[in-house]
């Protein structure tokens, strides 16, 4: 293991950007995990003050460091509130990859990082090996959900109610597309990331479906991988650039106007972390990453920007209430609020009624609802007491980990809500 | 008792989880938002009731062991970084709105609650607190109350202490004190709230806060004027106190926070304005017709070059985005960011501005100014690196210049963010020997042992 010394260098890099936080502590006021401990460690000024003090060499184990840097749900609230406009999210998921470079990765995370996610071929191969079999471990609990819980006492699954692997998934229902643009005249690429190829494949579905409508051009390459930010926040820097080198090699292949996704999460991560990752790469890729950023779009700017939206068609009398929840990763990191809404607006046949706090996280996190089940729960029925608030049979957002943190709750609670991505109600109506 | 047997104590007091010893759990309540070098606290303590608290009171007295309470830790003059080998104490557990009683308008609060949620719960009753410190939204009533903090709507309204109608506190000994009542008369007693209000944590550990509420104004209206010249901003805020209006919220901005801002905002600001006055009337629906419509006839006759009026909530608030924009657009053109808050009587606003240029340019430094003009508490923001040292050097002796002044002028060291750590070297020029030795015979008298956020205000 290399010096504390050596640490502490490293870290030093981040000096400039750690240097804009004044500690006024505004950040405090955003934290949705602030707002269930009250502890400072858990809020951004508590951890950039932990980053300075490893910087200067204060702490004699790092790992303390790291384990309170690992209690973060990277939903950027605090970035998209900072007065000094101090890069929280930049910061953190450097620190984290300096830290984990030289603490190392834990055994479960490097044997799923670099022994499943980082081949998407062999990935894809266990998980359909694993959707035949899950029935064995899991049963069903909410029909109207969709969502399961385990059968067994199970320490990874404890008592949650999740969404199970779909029986056949994206990319066994469209394996690859390369259609030419229609009446639209665009063509577009879709990354379909993980939780939509393998839990989701109806919201998949969905988007195809819009962009046919729309008479858009489709370009989907067989053999997708992740996007890289499971392992990018983890620290696992060596998995996500390889994720990140066989994406761009997909989606170099093929010219298209925009690249689509319907995830809050994929989107930002191709279009803030790929760059930020980005400066060791050679010429052709870190040129490939930028066309790539400047073009990917979140599915619902694309219709609403790019296309217009179509006039609903829905006939029925009864108006249905939804309502929307705001991914961070989608309003906080990219801005993206009005047009989510406005799809579902599109669709005559429902009413939406905003819930209150519609842009406070779910708590989900990606890995941390993994690590920190209790306090992710605890922020997730935060979300749901809203939710239910609003009175809608529907809730849409726009990031399948938020609708599989939002499916948890509601089903654990026994709302008879239903959760959908905002492109499937727009989609409905087509 | 051996360092050991103490946190046993504590732990068996508090719970083991509520008692927080490692060193990068207590390396995050070190610091403040004072640009002043942080301190690890021993220990961190965090009660979860009154009981609790009053435990860990005696028990630091007990032992000699420091303690400083900490609620969100916004401070801006180090009165919540802790002292060497102390104890910190967090309220962020004590944070229940006990009561909010609409017939005696007042709220009974712990000392943890945030200020926005205390405002936002009574605003729901059609209920008012109007002391608004810039971090409401994260600070706590128990630091409003020790810090005497301030905020926009001090020329009309007041500041905390003229909310504060009961406290409880606990004193260095462990016994509980109460000072007050829920009446708005009372002549009980000696007025102990009134010394505990400010002292930062220094005299008592406050548990319990009354504080009077008032009826919501059911009308207000925001402007925006802008001025060619400081002065002719200065007159416009002599004349209109002169003229017997008092706005509830009267602020200003100088040519350098303008420019920052609208480089920061773009919201269209006159970049070669002097300065501009943000103005609010509230109250009546008819008084604010006639005091908005009297301000801006003012304002005009006085020469302002433009003047904006909110028609709706959605202008009113363009109107005030400016102002807070003030300090994150200031914050962001340098890494560090010294916020003063030096505060002179109101007619010396024009003589405090010119000696803020004055020391500016003396010192080569950038100051952006943007305050509360209606009483006098400006903001003097220098924008600086502290990593480079020679320069460092120049904003101490530029802060120093500052206070130099306003003293000079009548005024004082803190309108709002407290004397701490950072300002208790000059309070001894402001007051004079005796009021140091006053007021450390009190701080002996009801602490003995020196453990209530020792070294704050009148040093060690």
């Amino acid at each position: 293991m290399p010096s504390i010394r050596a640490l502490a260098k490293l870290i030093k890099e981040l000096e400039d950007q750690l240097v804009v936080c004044m500690r006024c502590g505004l950040c405090q006021a955003v934290c949705p995990l602030f707002a269930e401990t009250g502890r400072e460690a858990d809020v951004a000024r508590g951890k950039l003050a932990l980053l300075d003090g490893l910087a200067k060499e204060i702490f004699a184990n790092p790992r303390g460091v790291q384990d309170r840097l690992a209690r973060c749900l990277l939903c950027g609230s605090c970035a998209a509130n900072c007065p000094s406009g101090v890069k929280v999210l930049d910061i953190f998921i450097k620190a984290r990859a300096i830290l984990s470079g030289y603490l190392g990765l834990s055994p479960v995370k490097k044997a799923v990082f670099r022994g499943l996610l980082s081949k998407p071929a062999f990935f894809n191969r266990i998980l359909a090996w694993g959707s035949k079999f899950q029935g064995i471990f899991v049963r069903p609990v909410d029909d109207l959900l969709g969502s399961s819980c385990s059968r067994f006492l199970s320490p990874l699954l404890q008592q949650r109610h999740f969404k199970p692997l779909a029986p056949t998934p994206l990319h066994r229902q469209v394996p690859a597309l390369n259609t030419a643009p229609g009446a639209a005249g665009l063509k577009v690429a879709f990354f379909a990331g993980c939780l939509i190829d393998k839990i989701f494949p109806d919201v998949g579905a969905a988007v195809l479906k819009s962009l046919e409508h729309h008479g858009v051009g489709v370009f989907l390459p067989p053999d997708q991988g992740c996007c890289g930010i499971p392992a990018l926040s983890a620290g696992d820097t060596a998995t996500f650039d390889k994720l990140v080198r066989h994406n761009l090699a997909l989606f170099s292949s093929e010219p298209f106007d925009y690249l689509v996704t319907a995830c809050a999460t994929c989107t930002a991560t191709v279009k803030k972390m790929w760059p930020l990752m980005a400066l060791e790469y050679g010429p052709q890729e870190k040129a490939q990453i930028e066309a790539l950023q400047a073009r990917v779009l979140d599915i619902s700017q694309f219709l609403v920007e790019k296309v217009g939206l179509a006039a609903g068609s829905f006939a029925g009398k009864e108006k249905l209430a939804i309502t929307y929840h705001d991914p961070c990763h989608l309003k906080k990191s990219l801005g993206v609020a009005a047009q989510p809404r406005a799809l579902i607006r599109a669709h005559p046949g429902y009413e939406l009624k905003e819930m209150s706090e519609a842009d406070w996280c779910c708590g989900c996190g990606g890995s941390f609802n993994l690590q920190h089940y209790e306090i992710s729960a605890a922020i997730g029925r935060r979300k749901r007491e809203n939710i239910v608030k609003s009175q809608a049979a529907v809730v849409a957002t726009g990031c399948p980990a938020c609708m599989l943190q939002i499916t948890d709750m509601l089903s654990q609670a026994g709302d008879r809500i239903r959760v959908k991505h905002a492109v499937e109600i727009y989609a409905e109506d087509l | 008792m051996s360092n050991q047997a103490l946190v046993q104590e504590f732990q068996r007091i508090l719970g083991k989880e509520q008692v927080f010893l490692e060193e990068t759990d207590r390396a995050t309540y070190a610091y403040d938002a004072a640009v002043l070098e942080p301190v690890l606290p021993a220990l961190v303590l965090q009660p979860r009731s009154t009981d609790e608290l009053g435990q860990v009171v005696r028990l630091c007295h007990e032992n000699s062991l420091p303690l400083t309470v900490r609620g969100a830790g916004t401070n801006l003059s180090g009165g919540s970084i802790p002292g060497r080998g102390g104890a910190v104490v967090l309220t962020t557990a004590l944070n229940q709105i006990l009561e909010i009683n609409e017939a005696d308008l007042y709220a009974v609060v712990q000392p943890g609650v945030v200020t926005a949620r205390l405002a936002a719960a009574v605003e729901a009753r059609g209920l008012f607190y109007p002391p608004d410190p810039g971090s409401m939204a994260v600070s706590t009533l128990g630091g409003n109350v020790a810090e005497n903090a301030g905020g926009l709507r001090g020329l009309k309204y007041g500041v905390t202490r003229d909310y504060v109608m009961s406290l409880t506190f606990w004193a260095a000994s462990g016994e509980t004190v109460k000072t007050g009542s829920r009446t708005v008369k009372c002549v009980s007693g000696y007025n102990l709230a009134a010394l505990l209000v400010g002292s930062e944590g220094t005299l008592g550990v406050i548990s319990e806060i009354i504080l009077k509420l008032i009826p919501l104004p059911a009308d207000r209206r925001a402007m925006m004027a802008t001025f060619s010249k400081m002065s002719k901003a200065s007159e416009t805020v002599a004349t209109i106190i002169a003229q017997r209006i008092v706005p509830a919220t009267l602020e200003l901005l100088d040519n350098f926070t303008i420019r920052a801002v609208e480089d920061y905002s773009h919201a269209g600001l006159p970049v070669d304005a002097g300065a501009l006055l943000l103005i609010e009337v509230d109250g009546h629906p008819a008084v604010v017709a006639e005091d908005a419509d009297k301000v801006e006839s003012i304002c005009r006759q006085l020469g302002a070059t433009q003047i904006h009026v909110a028609r709706d909530l959605a202008e009113r608030d363009r109107v005030w985005s400016a102002r807070r924009s003030a300090l994150p657009a200031l914050a962001k053109l340098k890494p560090t960011c010294v916020l003063e808050d030096a505060t002179v009587p109101r007619s010396q606003i024009p003589a405090m501005i010119q000696a803020l240029e004055a020391i500016s340019r003396k010192y080569n430094l950038p100051i952006g100014t943007f305050g509360h003009a209606g009483d006098g508490n400006l903001h003097p923001t220098i924008l600086t690196d502290r990593r480079n040292k020679e320069e460092w050097a120049r904003v101490e002796a530029a802060v120093d210049a500052i206070f130099e002044e306003a003293l000079k002028l009548g005024g004082t060291l803190s309108g709002e963010h407290g004397i701490g750590t950072a300002k208790s070297r000059f309070l001894e020029k402001e007051f004079g020997t005796g009021t140091i030795l006053f007021s450390k015979k009190i701080k002996a008298a009801v602490d003995p042992h020196n453990i209530l956020n020792p070294g704050k205000i009148i040093g060690c």
